[in-house]
């Protein structure tokens, strides 16, 4: 597959020393047989659970070439974590996701399939359409997301079935573009990505994922995470 | 335009017609026959779309894919990783 494309896959963590490794193999192992250059890029805010010599393991094994380490101090918010590592990223291609294998490396290839065919700017994965998923999802918690997902519809008629999703790939200075544009803090962030692209008249394709919710860990909707998207629907729904 | 102000701008539109209706200042026949419905029909529009959205958002939840498959390969997929990377040296702290 003759392409000088390059893609650098950003992986922000805390506290995934048990899904880094296995995370990290899977990337390895899908990205390899996919046949596209890529690079890891691990920014890790100084969890104290030893997420970083897990890292520093996996580097030795793989290489420096395909695993770069970015740690920082502290946390520090996505939308940071996100500009430090397109800082010392030296692919084309932004490709983000979760590291707590909620979502699987296996679609990256599809994600780029789908980027090259119609020269997108950015491509998301979606649970919401066609044969993309959730697994581990309650009834109230379906309903929750499917009700905020209509709601969205509704009110921003966003063109992307998918908001809060965070496995995405965008052209590199698309996404530093956007990240400048955007306020919000975690993971309303994603939504307000999406909808700014919109605004910005980026173009957008969608690829169903299937989503398998922590494994390790545990995964929280509360009170507060509805409060945090009610208000950050109300404010694109103001300003965009 | 923002889209609340596509919202305000669509809303205000629909309700001056509907006001100029009520108020007889575009006369017609049917405003004098259905009156009743006129009046109301602001209403009967929020709730038909209520019960529209409640049967899409019923209907999405139930057939919300449970994805059974990729957690089960997910599973095995861990295994196959653990074994791999500790043939290849790593080693899972334990906690």
């Amino acid at each position: 597959m003759a392409s000088v494309d390059k893609y650098s896959i950003l992986l922000p963590t805390y506290n995934e020393i048990d899904n880094l490794p296995i995370i990290i193999w899977l990337i390895i192992k899908n990205m390899n047989a996919s046949g596209f250059s890529y690079e890891i890029i691990i920014i890790d805010d100084g969890s104290p659970d030893g997420t970083l010599e897990a890292a520093q393991q996996l580097q030795k094994i793989y290489g420096e070439d395909k695993i770069v380490l970015k740690p920082r101090e502290k946390k520090l918010g996505l939308g940071s974590a996100y500009i430090h590592g397109i800082k010392h990223a030296t692919g084309n291609f932004i490709i983000i996701m979760d590291a707590d294998l909620s979502h699987h490396p296996k679609f990256i290839k599809e994600f780029i399939e789908t980027q090259k065919s119609h020269n997108y700017d950015i491509v998301t994965g979606t649970r919401y359409k066609g044969t993309g998923g959730v697994h581990g999802w309650d009834f109230k918690r379906k309903l929750i997301s499917r009700g905020a997902n209509l709601l969205t519809q509704i009110l921003l008629r966003p063109g992307v079935s998918d908001l809060t999703g965070s496995f995405r790939l965008y052209k590199k200075d698309i996404l530093e573009d956007l990240i400048k544009s955007c306020v919000s803090k975690g993971y309303v962030f994603q939504m307000e990505m999406i909808v700014r692209a919109r605004q910005k008249n980026y173009t957008i394709g969608e690829v169903p994922i299937t989503f398998v919710d922590r494994v390790y860990g545990e995964s929280k909707l509360g009170g507060s995470e509805i409060v945090q998207f009610a208000t950050a629907l109300l404010y694109l729904f103001a300003t965009t | 335009m923002t889209k609340l102000m596509e919202w305000i701008f669509v809303a205000g539109a629909l309700g001056a017609i509907w006001l100029a209706l009520l108020t007889n200042k575009i006369e017609n026949i049917f405003v004098k026959d259905y009156y009743q419905l006129l009046l109301f029909s602001p209403i009967i529009f929020i709730v038909l779309f209520g019960i529209y959205a409640l049967i899409i958002v019923l209907y999405r939840v139930f057939t919300f894919n449970n994805c059974n498959e990729a957690a089960d390969e997910l599973q095995k997929e861990i295994q196959e990783a653990k074994v791999d990377l500790q043939r290849q040296g790593f080693y899972f702290k334990e906690h």
